[in-house]
């Protein structure tokens, strides 16, 4: 079997992203079609960076959920297949196996696994993370800082002291310190992870709470029923067979196993709840600010003096009208959580060693990049490509939100 | 204004106060305890062993007690054994004598940063030799990053919209994109790869801690400034288009003041407000910029010491790593906002 040419290799690369490519054009028409309809989605594409960007983004989005169905891949990113270490791109498999692809598209790396396939899996560990923790870090961050904006005084204080606490940590460093296995012994992670997903409830339960309390007959079942389901999540969340933490000193116990829904594998959830940590001040700062801007204005007097809730001002009225900034920051800061993620990779912190996401690649394949270019190459610029399409997107976003 | 200082520097002490109790707290925690002392005895130990080392080096006292004496506001521990004293702040073991001759209390106001258990040297000079290398490496990224930081924003917001504007722009967006462990990968294979690169510079930048040429420090230095190029650009940028726009730049225009002249004498000196805060505010940042490139180009730096530390529950050069890194964000936090008030006319004046 010959080594694959250069174009070659790029068009069987290319051809392997097919259900992407498919994806993508079915999304691009049916939006460009409907885009008036679709509100500040569809202004998107009135600037080409913003749908430059949003090609970007959902080219990887698409690569990880396709990825982690199998049918991107061409190996097994954990296989090992003898012969195949450090070979540079489209080298051919000395012993093909029957209905094994024949070549490594991108070459393998140092432990002799698939370059390519690694790269596509690796989006399915940002494309899960990456966003549910921004959420997860924008539900803190506008629980805690619309009340610190809207009420100022001590509680302001207070927490804006705790929020410059920890964006006064390296982040480096607080990643040392909260993503060890030491550490993730005593418990610390989950008990942050007690406190971080709870949240997102409170922030549930008050926006519907200040909505429709004036109509209890409607009010308390769906609170019933919303919260009953979100508290269900919450906690087969946070416990792992049916303890919130278990280790010889002490253990406390939480959700029976029956009930628990799903288990989020140890490094993972510290992972997520270290990212989180890291972001929400910032959200905070950023919630804070917003708040204290948008309650000098009119509406927010006129609610007043309607006599409306202070949460339902909150709420209601600030929250809608700081949608602008929070959407762009929330691009932004998926990107940024990118970069932590792989900034976790990269010093090997709490993903497992041989797990495929770009950071811990990019780390790997660093250690031999003066011989050998290509396992470190695909998953840095992937990683580039990705948070650049966010950054775009944010900056089309952001220019067209101010257009009216 | 010196009553602004004076609370900012009480927030400031406060504050480490606090996080230097966080990482005191997270690192005395017992597994960590039990690593450090499996890796300074043997990984063999048993529960029993590894509880007598930690009573015998005094890592076992209450928590508050052992970050007092780390401040030296509490006496340090002693203990009475067969052979002699030892304690917190006496070396080895000594006789009685010795023993009552030694400082009662050793903490860091006293100047006693202790001892760092991975490099078995004390961590003041540890600190201090590691923190020259870094300041050497961070003035060379700022020699490079504010100027060239600077004159993109300005060329792209002097005329808002054009060519320049929209290339300069995208330039800016993609370094803001690109974190330092992927651009210096990108570096490395391109410019130092021994197999296909150009070999223009040297991938590794350990030959620069004590010679320091153009080519063994000019990647890492690329590498940092990129980051947060980006960055002080758009705002310069930003805040340059806003003083385009002004009334008397018009004004001056219309005179037919030269555009040159327009830019550096008029603009300028208003454009440059909000890039100074933002510079400053970049340098915390930058930080981390510094463990990730002094890590990826074995720089042995401040960076590099952070990575070593924290990988092997150093606590005492951790806990100096991390006032040393608070203290950085922190001053770098005052000066930008006495700057801003310093540097604004509007607002010294009211």
């Amino acid at each position: 079997m010959e080594p694959l040419g250069t174009f070659e290799i790029i068009g069987r690369v290319l051809y392997q992203f097919t259900p992407v490519w498919v994806a993508l054009v079915i999304m691009f028409a049916a939006s460009i079609a409907y885009k008036r309809k679709l509100g500040l989605y569809g202004k998107l594409y009135d600037s080409p960076i913003g749908m430059i960007g949003f090609g970007l983004v959902m080219f990887w989005v698409f690569t990880g959920i396709f990825g982690a169905m199998d049918l991107i891949i061409t190996h097994d990113p954990l296989a090992q297949v003898s012969g195949m270490k450090n070979k540079v791109p489209g080298t051919p498999l000395k012993r093909p196996e029957e209905g094994e692809y024949l070549w490594y598209l991108l070459g393998g790396d140092n432990l002799a696994r698939d370059v390519f396939s690694r790269m596509v899996k690796g989006a399915w560990v940002v494309v899960q993370i990456a966003p549910l923790a921004t959420v997860f870090a924008f539900m803190v961050g506008i629980t805690l800082g619309l009340p610190a904006g809207y009420f100022g005084g001590r509680r302001d204080t207070l927490l804006s002291f705790l929020a410059n606490l920890i964006l006064a940590f390296p982040v480096i460093l607080l990643f040392y310190l909260l993503v060890t296995p030491e550490i993730v012994a005593t418990g610390v992670p989950s008990f942050m992870a007690t406190v971080l997903f709870i949240f997102p409830i409170i922030f549930v339960g008050v926006l519907l709470n200040s909505r429709y309390h004036t109509q209890p007959k409607f009010r308390t079942p769906l609170l019933i029923g919303v919260l009953g389901v979100m508290l269900w999540l919450y906690l087969s969340l946070i416990s792992t067979n049916g303890y919130l933490v278990n280790n010889k000193d002490f253990s406390i116990p939480a959700l029976p196993k029956i009930l628990d829904l799903f288990d989020i594998p140890g490094g993972i959830l510290v992972v997520f709840v270290s990212v989180v940590f890291v972001n929400s001040p910032t959200v905070f700062r950023i919630v804070r600010g917003l708040t204290m801007d948008i309650k000098t204005r009119d509406y927010v007097a006129a609610a007043q003096t309607r006599g409306e809730g202070s949460w339902y001002i909150m709420l209601w009225e600030i929250l809608p009208n700081a949608r602008g900034p929070l959407i762009v920051d929330f691009c932004l800061r998926i990107g940024y959580t990118t970069i932590l993620l792989g900034t976790l990779g990269f010093f090997g912190l709490g993903l497992p060693p041989e797990s495929p996401d770009w950071g811990s690649t990019i780390n790997e394949g660093r250690k031999l990049l003066s011989i050998y270019l290509h396992p470190a190459l695909p998953p840095a610029l992937a990683l580039l490509s990705l948070v650049l399409g966010l950054n775009l997107l944010a900056d089309g976003l952001r220019e067209e939100s101010l257009k009216d | 204004m010196g009553l602004f200082i004076l609370r900012r520097s009480g927030v400031m002490i406060l504050t480490a106060i606090c996080l230097t109790f966080i990482v005191f707290f997270l690192t005395n925690l017992y597994p960590n305890l039990e690593k450090l002392a499996k890796t300074q005895g043997n990984f063999r130990m048993s529960d029993e062993a590894v509880t007598s080392w930690l009573t015998k080096e005094g890592y076992l006292q209450p928590l508050y007690v052992k970050y007092g004496e780390w401040l030296g506001v509490l006496p340090g521990w002693t203990l009475e054994s067969e052979e002699g004293f030892t304690g917190r702040c006496i070396t080895g073991i000594v006789t009685a004598e010795e023993a009552a001759e030694a400082p009662t209390r050793c903490g860091i106001l006293q100047g006693d940063w202790g001892y760092s258990t991975v490099f078995r040297e004390d961590v003041s000079g540890i600190i201090g030799k590691r923190l020259g290398l870094t300041g050497k490496l961070m003035f060379w990224v700022l020699m490079l990053m504010v100027p060239s930081a600077l004159l993109i924003g300005i060329m792209a917001g002097m005329r808002e919209g054009s060519k320049t504007d929209r290339t300069l722009s995208t330039v800016s967006i993609i370094t803001t994109a690109t974190p330092e462990y992927v651009s210096g990968v990108i570096f490395i294979a391109i410019f130092a790869s021994s197999t296909v690169g150009l070999k223009w510079f040297k991938g590794t930048a350990t030959s620069a801690m004590e010679n320091a040429t153009f080519e063994n420090f000019f990647l890492p230095v690329l590498t940092i400034s990129l980051y947060g190029m980006g960055y002080i650009a758009r705002m310069t940028r930003a805040s340059m288009t806003e003083v385009m726009t002004a009334q008397y730049i018009r004004t001056a225009r219309l005179k037919g003041v030269k555009f040159s002249d327009i830019v550096i004498k008029h603009a300028l000196r208003n454009a440059l407000i909000a890039p100074f805060t933002v510079i400053l505010l970049q340098v915390p940042w930058l930080l981390n910029g510094v463990v990730i490139v002094e890590t990826l180009f074995n720089y042995k730096g401040f960076g590099w010491t952070l990575v070593q530390a924290a990988s092997n529950n150093d606590i005492e050069l951790l806990l100096a790593v991390s006032v040393v890194s608070v203290v950085v964000v922190l001053v770098t936090q005052l000066i930008s906002d006495i700057g801003y008030v310093y540097l604004n006319p509007r607002i010294r004046i009211s």
